[in-house]
């Protein structure tokens, strides 16, 4: 016979079970508790900082006073820069991928171009874009140079975002608009692209927030230490807030002096990637629940 | 076709060509990636002539210095010692957290611990520098009474941090690919759900979780600014988490900005580049590979 | 808990439970169903359900698709709760204990199912039959051995694998497999062994094997077999169970009795019509 299971040994397996799911919630927590922590410390030492004083001067005094207007609009300036560049590209690989590919080698190639750059390390983009376009092109470090590397990078977040979008439109629509003798593109773009927008907008708004916070791509093709102007071509250097963020804190000469500044630049930062991603994830959410196709 | 002559000839050529036109649109990340495959080696050639294959894989990198040398050796140590210590943290606790999500937690919960993985992973990558260098740093100096707070076990903590959503999401997806069959003939036999996620759900997701966390590792050698921020830079093959280090992606980072164009330094940042890009697309394909073969394994 | 009488169950022979149900509860149904019903959500899928399974024989649960015969057949493991927003009415008991107050694991461990298709764990057909008793706590080599060589044989699949036993059992074949978690079911000693279409996705021959294995099997334990095929049912089973549309039983009596004169025009038509 087997061993029955008694009382004691079932009290054991129920002990064990309740053990470990406490250390997973535990675990789960610890991703609470770091996201809490940074937002935390962020918000205690940068609130104060924050003004419209703040947001909307020059830094003064070698950048021991004052705000970062400049920097928030050098990321305006490269982060539009970016999407304008990259979302067609983007739209059209993921129409390709989703629309018009049957499978077959291509499909796999370029799933695999996607994916593998979207695993290239960001200081690699940054190196692209030293070597191709702000030498070999010639472009300089400038707004260009940089908006054009941000593109590059956000491109597979971009394609990925859209294809979602489009696959999760009803295979039915397409079929509804083909068998009434539409052609492939008109059924593209009357009936799938609409219902894919709110998904590819979805999708943007990650892109924008990816882009915005990132820093070593544009070290060596767009971002100036210190500009007294705004940029006034797209030939120019502009500031950039991580940029900002990551000079302050590393190379700022009176650390007490400035501790306030710092906080402040990274809490601006911080507040707009998390409020778009909120953003993104509520909306996405939404546009989920109430589209039940 | 009467209907398209009636809408002339622009309509007809639009129809016929959108095919090749999205293809050819769709081709460009192929083309993105060429050129970065193209110039960052082409940028990292002369590292042969001038330096040699054997003297960049020396153990000593001091560009400035009588002599010049040009070794890689302390970077990548440096690279891998940051990376595996913040995985040692990071995988458990990743998988950890996407069990209870894909297997424990109610559905509410569920939602809410995905969105903060999430959000987690949108926090740019200077703000987790900036904040391991404000609060981290200084509480790991203090607490091991270090000179300097910038040390390996620093960047590795923030690095666990950066690596934890990664990690979890995508194990999260491996769990939760395993078919509902296994965990009901499990349930069936009176497994408890621990029992059921230990011994059935956790060893059919092998292999995706294998992917998610070399996809991980993949992520966190390819880190720059977090890494650069607090891992102390010191160019060195150091034995200890309590010691300065610099990675690949922080000499890059540092010291390009100070190199003349075309310089052998320059070169040689470039073959620290190709290092770099070489062990992460590696690691991604290898990552996809894993992730395949659970999808392939369970039919899907 | 379920556990004093079922011990007593586990470690008595047919012959044994059936003295003890007479004496204990004057009765032969090990399980009575109550007033029992079920919802998805907002979705009744049984009303008011009312039958006692006889602990002797085969008992096949029929009815046309979404009639909730799986869903019955579930709440007799509490599969059914695996998934949220379901909820019980009524009462379900098992050797006179109220199933729907047990631990869910518990009644498990005393009642076993086979699945609609094969499912077999992605591992060696030792370790799928040895699952059961591993994770009761049954560690001994020699043990587990011992049980995975009985509960294959009592499977009828003894003979085909016993000079592979390392091998995975997604190499099987699909009736293998099926008879595979039979064995699996087998090997933990349950009471009740809970068949759900075990043969729906199989071939005719193997459908045969399977078959005779169950009528074997009736022999030693408590069978109850969920079937839309009604020759099937009449082939294998000694008691039956019509559900009908909404979830409502409308027959439940021996087969030959409820086949020769259903008691109800509705399940005279849904037997006829399936018989042409």
């Amino acid at each position: 016979m087997i061993r029955e299971i008694t009382a004691e040994t079932e009290k054991r397996q129920r002990a064990a079970q309740r053990v470990a799911f406490a250390l997973l919630a535990m675990s789960t927590l610890s991703a609470f508790l770091a996201l809490g922590a940074i937002l935390y410390t962020m918000f205690a030492n940068g609130a104060e900082a924050i003004s419209w004083q703040f947001l909307t001067e020059f830094p003064r005094k070698l950048m021991t006073e004052g705000g970062i207007y400049p920097a928030l609009v050098g990321s305006f300036y490269l982060t539009a820069g970016a999407l304008f560049l990259a979302l067609p590209f983007a739209i059209a690989s993921a129409i390709w991928l989703s629309e018009y590919s049957r499978g077959g080698l291509w499909v796999r190639v370029i799933r695999v171009g996607v994916n593998s750059l979207a695993g290239v390390p960001s200081i690699v983009f940054g190196l692209l874009g030293l070597a191709f376009f702000v030498k070999v092109l010639g472009f300089g470090v400038s707004v260009v140079s940089g908006a054009l590397t941000l593109a590059l990078l956000i491109l597979p977040i971009l394609i990925r975002a859209g294809e979602e979008a489009l696959q999760a439109v009803p295979m039915s629509f397409r079929e509804g608009a083909l068998a009434l003798g539409a052609t492939q593109w008109h059924a593209v773009r009357t009936v799938v692209l609409p219902s894919a927008i709110p998904g590819i907008l979805t999708g943007a708004i990650l892109g924008i927030s990816r882009a915005i916070g990132e820093t070593a791509p544009i070290m060596f093709t767009a971002a100036a230490f210190y500009m007294s102007r705004l940029p006034e071509t797209l030939s120019d250097k502009v500031m950039a807030l991580p940029y900002h963020i990551f000079v302050m804190a590393t190379e700022s000469p009176n650390y007490w002096k400035t501790r306030d500044l710092q906080f402040g630049a990274a809490l601006a930062l911080l507040g707009m990637v998390l409020l778009m991603n909120l953003g993104a994830v509520v909306w996405r959410a939404r546009v989920r629940r109430r589209k039940q196709w | 076709m009467r209907k398209a002559g009636a809408r002339g000839l622009l309509a007809m050529l639009r129809e016929r060509w959108d095919r090749p036109l999205f293809f050819s649109l769709a081709c460009a990340s192929l083309v993105a990636l060429g050129l970065i495959l193209f110039f960052i080696f082409r940028e990292a050639a002369p590292v042969l002539r001038e330096i040699g294959l054997g003297g960049f894989f020396g153990r000593v990198w001091n560009p400035a210095g009588e002599p010049v040398s040009y070794g890689a050796l302390p970077m990548i140590v440096g690279s891998a010692l940051v990376t595996l210590a913040a995985l040692l943290v990071a995988v458990p606790l990743g998988f950890a957290a996407a069990a209870f999500i894909a297997e424990v937690a109610p559905r509410w919960m569920k939602d809410v611990a995905k969105s903060v993985l999430e959000l987690l992973a949108g926090v740019p990558s200077v703000i987790y520098g900036f904040f391991g260098l404000m609060i981290v740093a200084p509480a790991l100096q203090n607490a091991f009474n270090l000179a300097t707070g910038r040390t390996a076990l620093t960047a590795s903590v923030i690095l666990a941090i950066m690596a934890l959503p990664t990690i979890a999401s995508l194990a999260e997806d491996a769990l939760t690919a395993v078919p509902n069959a296994y965990r009901e003939a499990s349930m069936a036999l009176g497994a408890t759900r621990w029992q059921t996620i230990r011994n059935v759900t956790f060893p059919a997701a092998f292999s995706g979780l294998i992917g998610a966390s070399i996809l991980g590792m993949g992520r966190a050698v390819g880190e720059t600014m977090a890494v650069l921020m607090v891992a102390g830079n010191a160019p060195q093959i150091v034995a200890s988490l309590l010691k300065p280090v610099r990675t690949l992606t922080g000499a890059i980072a540092l010291e390009m900005g100070e190199t003349a164009l075309g310089s052998t330094h320059y070169h040689a940042l470039f073959a620290l580049g190709v290092v770099l890009l070489v062990i992460t697309l590696a690691t991604n394909g290898a990552a996809e590979w894993f992730r395949g073969r659970l999808a392939r394994k369970h039919g899907r | 808990m379920v556990a004093e009488a079922t011990a007593t169950a586990r470690v008595r022979s047919l012959d044994a439970t059936r003295a003890w149900l007479e004496r204990n509860l004057h009765s032969t149904s090990i399980l009575d169903v109550e007033r029992f019903s079920f919802y998805y959500g907002k979705e009744q899928a049984l009303r008011d359900v009312t039958l006692g399974i006889p602990l002797d024989g085969v008992t096949a649960i029929m009815g046309p698709s979404g009639c909730g015969k799986s869903t019955l057949l579930r709440a007799f493991n509490r599969m059914n709760e695996l998934y949220p927003a379901t909820r019980a009415e009524g009462t379900i008991r098992f050797l006179g204990q109220d199933l729907l107050k047990a631990d869910p694991v518990a009644v498990r461990r005393h009642i076993g199912m086979v699945f609609q298709r094969p499912n077999p764990f992605p591992k060696s057909i030792f370790d799928n039959v040895a699952f059961g008793p591993r994770v009761h706590g049954e560690r001994g080599r020699a043990r587990l051995a011992e049980l995975v060589e009985e509960s294959l044989r009592r499977a009828a699949l003894w003979d085909e694998v016993k000079d592979h036993l390392k091998k995975s059992a997604l190499s099987l074949s699909g009736g293998q497999q099926q008879r595979l978690c039979i064995a699996r079911a087998l090997a933990v000693r349950p009471s009740v062994l809970l068949m759900d279409e075990p043969c729906s996705a199989l071939d005719p021959k193997a459908t045969d094997r399977i078959e005779a294995t169950t009528r074997e099997l009736a022999q030693e334990l408590t069978v109850v077999i969920v079937t839309h095929n009604l020759q099937q049912a009449g082939r294998i089973s000694d008691h039956v169970a019509v559900l009908l549309a909404g979830g409502v039983l409308a027959e439940f009596g021996p087969t030959k009795a409820v086949f020769a004169d259903p008691s109800c025009d509705q399940v005279a038509d849904y037997l006829c019509g399936r018989f042409g």
